[in-house]
């Protein structure tokens, strides 16, 4: 296989699932169009807020890949547990999270949803069953086997969750966690989002295969590839790995193929020395949002109105998360102490 | 390399010292630890003592000379070494009779000689090695670090030299263990609040730096006479003193008032949890006071045994610091000197003392009848500041309780 | 009292935790149809069936991180490790994962989990086998770390350690499984933090842990030939650890010892020796002297392995340092 086929299995497979709105609930479409735009927007005020030094530390943003998050959430069931990479401010607003508290978080304040002590990479909500961004690549793919295992131990139809990047398929966490959970018939969806690059490292100078859903035949196990820029067909893709983890206690491996349009994290320029302009300008020919509204608005799904009211509602949404995260307190400095051990 | 032997501070409050014998000859060998000399000063007799090996080459302060501490007393050297810069650069200067002698210690030494370094003060400028066990220790009996040898590393001063060294250096080596007293229960130290400020001041300012009051009793003895007789009968081994009785009684009655058991410092009141019985002994040319030390946790044959020890050591002058320092609460007993009653003085920081006086025997009306009983009367001096009226009282009221019921006391 | 062995109080724990709390469940490497390595888990697999004894393939990083997982997901994984010289592949997960989960996500994520298997050295299984990593662990805030000297207290450590809802390090002296002594039946419980005073003296204070508690024992019998009544205080738990029960002995005998397997640098001994120059400092008599495993990987050859490791010799000759016996 050489780099030019790879490029072309994705394009190809982007043309293939490309899926029309047609037979789809209107409302439900404008909401996956509202759930990226939301992500798109509040992103967007998250690198503008980082500049202005409100936010510190590492900031991951997911422009370019708000339709994997949205697709796959919009499959999922309340009660299922959804875990990310620290890139994971798309799949915490995609799973319920607020924008207040994610951005507050963001802003390391005591109403974020980890109180201000996880910041950026380590959102929660367990309520919500989402079990965090973790911050080590890789590191969190044995973590949702074993919520998965913990689902089948107590005999429920849940399915776990993760989201890494492609960077994480060469790591050994990645492959002992598909080895059991395949051998052991775990509820999992393992969901490589892959945009081409870990970090300024490009999938073919860091892979020896390229197809990433390739890895799953070494354990037997279900896998796909999709086109993550159409966010129905990442919905339907995960669809299938939950009907399948459910009912058949099977786990899948989706490769879903998206493109970050920023860098790696603030620090790195859109392109830099690692891709071309040009590529990133080519790819944001299918931004994921753009695309999915010119087809609901060509699908009759969606009017200008609606849409101006749609635009309108989500920037004071991310207005007021950002007021929000602004007046927030600090943590109290008793809280420094709080929960390194559990009851005590 | 010459040894300097200097006079050095042998208890807390020495200034100047008398050689009161040269034990070693010029021209004698001497080994490290070895007594070069006795010294009195101004408590007791005591051994100055070898800091290294060699030859006694010079003696540079004759028997019956003071001189302030720090000075060269005498050289140790090898047989053959030249020691006339050192013996020559600093002259024995005798102590003025009457001149505050404090200003005069601390004769420098020359620069080519070595520091008149006692094991425990190394060459940096004469800081004290010590643990912080050696240090509380010394800290809390006011013994005097610059006093001691230290036996540890590079000199160190340990827990068993501020326990034992002056004893030691009479009695030869230490004992390998340093057995502290079991449980020492420690002080406790209490803030004066603005009340017991006030008190101060004004019982100060009404008598003296301590404001006395005295408490008189009347103890039947009888008992105590009995039991003493009793005892006597089976052997000149159980042979005791009423004065021990007295410090049992005392010391027992201390541990359940702990208030009258405490120290005046000026900026607050030290309460001890532990007993020392200081003892107040008549010698040649005056007073002084060793202590029992837990005297509450120690068997009446103990306390006997030790107060006649220690009353042996402090008339022949030969009591180490630590023995008459420390005291928490004292008594005086002058009974034997057929004294009816008297009152003493309180030896600060204590807060109390008791005198002692003679036992008689008197007509005592006992169940509507006149009998006769043998009779003490006791009269306890209290330091207004830290004993009130009622506090001294229940305290004697035990002492009193005890000897009147020694058996019970001594369960 | 039954006297069991320290692997069937080990057993027994596990057994008796697993039967109370259906939550609780046994993976790791031979734990089930081979009977466990160390045969800690003998028997569980014919009594809870492979759901809840659950073999896994060699891959520490992954199946620590399963157990992660699980307790993420409300049960109380018990994590076994063949031994802990195999856990450094699962570092990650034991570190990164485990002991930070509640605190980076305010408590909402608790983290009920119980890493156990033997550490430090058995005899001559060289380098790679015989290491003491009590310290690097005790060092992460969000663990605990359990080190049982006896078969009671590893019943009752164990039982404690199930049930504390926190990420435990829980290692056992490989050496220590044959060894017998009384266990009580049934409900038998010891609180994590708590000291142990294995031996009572009043001239020095050795403080020991897991396989050199019986090191340290032997010594104090050896001095109490010459008269030197030595106090044998275990700790039991090196996080969180009873300072204040070691610092009380100290303050009595005025002298301390400290003995560890490890090598010394930074070890759990430097922490401990910290304690006791700060709790106990006014009491000390001699500096506080440290034994510990030689500052070299573990030899291979018996004689230069027996060097390496502390010995009776070698606490005996560091008490006798702190008394000034010479």
């Amino acid at each position: 296989m050489t780099r030019r086929a790879t490029r072309e299995t994705q394009k190809a497979a982007a043309d293939v699932s490309r899926t029309a709105p047609a037979g789809e609930d209107p409302a439900a479409m404008r909401h996956l169009l509202r759930e990226m735009l939301l992500i798109r927007r509040f992103e967007e005020r998250a690198g503008e807020q980082y500049a202005l030094g409100k936010i510190g530390g590492f900031c991951h943003l997911y422009i370019g890949q708000e339709a994997v998050a949205v697709g796959a959430m919009a499959a999922l069931r309340a009660d299922d547990y959804v875990m990310s990479s620290y890139r994971e401010h798309g799949q915490a607003l995609a799973r319920g999270i607020t924008a207040r508290a994610a951005m507050a978080e963001l802003f390391g304040k005591a109403t974020g949803c980890s109180g201000g002590k996880g910041g950026s990479m380590h959102l929660f909500d367990a309520k919500l069953g989402f079990l965090g961004g973790h911050a080590i690549v890789g590191g969190h793919i044995p973590l949702i086997t074993g919520a998965a295992f913990a689902a089948k131990y107590r005999g429920e139809d849940r399915v776990a969750v993760a989201f890494f990047g492609e960077a994480a398929v060469n790591n050994g966490a990645f492959h002992e966690a598909l080895n059991m959970a395949a051998l052991w018939k775990l509820p999992a969806i393992y969901i490589c989002e892959n945009n081409r690059y870990g970090m300024g490292t490009a999938l073919e100078r860091a892979s020896a295969i390229w197809d990433v859903a390739a890895r799953a035949c070494s354990y037997d196990m279900p896998a796909e590839t999709v086109d993550g820029m159409e966010v129905l067909a990442v919905r339907d893709a995960v669809a299938r790995a939950a009907k399948r983890g459910r009912e058949e206690q099977m786990p899948t491996l989706l490769e879903i193929r998206t493109y970050r349009f920023m860098g790696h994290s603030m620090s790195d320029p859109i392109h830099g020395h690692y891709r071309t302009r040009e590529e990133v300008e080519q790819m944001k020919l299918r931004d994921p949002v753009v695309t999915f509204h010119a087809r609901l608005v060509a699908a009759r799904m969606l009017d200008e109105e609606q849409w101006q009211a749609m635009e309108a509602d989500v920037q004071a949404e991310v207005e007021d998360a950002v007021r929000f995260a602004e007046e927030s307190p600090d943590p109290d400095p008793a809280e420094l102490f709080t929960h390194v051990y559990s009851g005590a | 390399m010459a040894t300097r032997v200097v006079m050095e501070a042998l208890s807390p409050t020495m200034e100047e010292g008398r050689v009161a014998a040269w034990k070693k000859k010029e021209g004698e060998a001497v080994k490290a630890g070895e007594v070069l000399a006795e010294v009195e000063t101004d408590k007791a007799v005591m051994d100055l003592v070898a800091r290294g090996d060699g030859v006694l080459r010079k003696i540079l302060v004759p028997e019956g000379q003071t001189v302030p501490v720090s000075t060269l007393v005498a050289v140790i050297g090898t047989a053959d070494e030249n020691i006339s810069s050192i013996a020559e650069g600093s002259a024995p200067a005798p102590a003025p009779a009457s001149a505050p002698t404090a200003k005069v210690v601390g004769v420098a030494p020359p620069p080519s000689a070595r520091p008149p370094a006692p094991p425990s003060a190394p060459a940096d400028g004469g800081r004290i090695l010590s643990s912080p066990l050696a240090r509380r220790i010394a800290a809390e009996q006011g013994v005097d670090l610059r006093s001691l040898a230290g036996s540890g590393p590079a000199g160190r001063v340990i827990a068993r030299d501020v326990q034992s060294a002056p004893r030691s250096a009479m009695s030869g080596q230490p004992s390998a263990i340093s057995h502290q007293p079991s449980a020492t229960r420690g002080v406790q130290d209490v803030p004066l609040t603005p009340i017991r400020k006030t008190i101060a001041k004004r019982l100060v300012q009404s008598i003296g730096p301590i404001p006395h009051f005295f408490l008189t009793s009347e103890i039947d003895m009888q008992a105590a006479w009995d039991l003493r007789a009793a005892l006597k009968a089976r052997g000149e081994q159980y042979a005791i003193s009423f004065n021990d009785l007295v410090i049992k009684a005392v010391a027992h009655a201390l541990r359940l008032h702990q208030a009258v058991n405490a120290w005046w410092m000026d900026d607050h009141i030290r309460y001890h949890g532990d007993v020392h019985i200081g003892m107040a002994v008549a010698v040649e040319d005056g007073l002084i006071t060793p202590v029992i030390r837990f005297a509450d946790q120690k068997g009446l044959s103990a306390i006997s045994a030790e107060a006649k020890a220690l009353a042996e050591r402090a008339r022949a002058r030969r009591l180490a610091p630590e023995e008459y320092t420390g005291a928490t609460f004292s008594i005086s007993n002058l009974g034997m000197l057929d004294i009816d009653e008297f009152t003493a003085v309180i030896n600060p920081p204590e807060a109390g003392i008791l005198a002692v006086g003679r036992i008689a025997e008197k007509p005592v009306v006992v169940g509507g009848a006149v009998v006769p009983r043998r009779m003490m009367r006791v009269t306890m001096s209290c330091d207004h500041r830290v004993i009130d009226g009622a506090t001294g009282a229940k305290f004697l009221q035990t002492v009193k309780l005890n000897l009147e019921n020694p058996l019970a006391m001594l369960l | 009292m039954p006297t069991l062995t320290y692997r069937d109080a080990l057993n027994q724990a596990l057994r008796e935790e697993m039967r109370r709390d259906p939550r609780v469940f046994l993976m790791g490497e031979e734990v089930g149809v081979y009977q466990g390595a160390y045969k800690v888990s003998r028997g569980l697999l014919e009594e809870f069936g492979p759901r809840r004894v659950v073999d896994t393939p060699i891959t520490e990083l992954g199946f620590a991180g399963v157990g992660v997982g699980a307790a993420m997901a409300g049960l109380v994984p018990v994590v076994e490790f063949m031994t802990w010289n195999f856990a450094l592949l699962a570092l990650d997960q034991i570190v990164n994962s485990a002991a930070k989960m509640l605190y980076m996500s305010n408590g909402q994520v608790p983290l009920p989990i119980v890493f156990r298997g033997p550490g430090g050295s058995a005899l001559q299984l060289a380098a790679q086998h015989s290491q003491a990593f009590e310290s690097w662990l005790a060092n992460v805030p969000g663990l605990k770390v359990v080190m049982p000297a006896t078969p009671a207290d590893a019943k009752g450590l164990l039982k404690s350690a199930i049930r504390d809802g926190n990420p435990i390090v829980f290692i056992e002296g490989e050496m220590l499984y044959n060894n017998k002594g009384e266990v009580p039946e049934g409900e038998y419980t010891i609180p994590l933090g708590v000291a142990d005073i294995k031996r009572a003296g009043k001239d020095v204070t050795i403080v020991a842990h897991a396989k050199m508690v019986a090191t340290a024992l032997k010594a104090a019998d050896e001095m109490a030939k010459d008269g030197i009544q030595a106090e044998v205080v275990d700790p039991r738990t090196i996080r969180p650890l009873d300072v204040a029960t070691i610092a009380g002995s100290v303050r009595k005998t005025n002298r301390c010892v400290i003995l560890e397997e490890g090598w010394p640098f930074a070890g759990a001994g430097a922490q401990i020796a910290y304690d006791v120059q700060r709790e106990a400092f006014d009491h000390l008599d001699a500096p506080v002297v440290r034994v510990t495993g030689a500052d070299v990987p573990m030899p291979y050859n018996k004689q230069l392995e027996k060097l390496a490791k502390p010995d009776v010799a070698k606490v005996v000759a560091a008490c006798r340092q702190v008394l000034y016996l010479g």
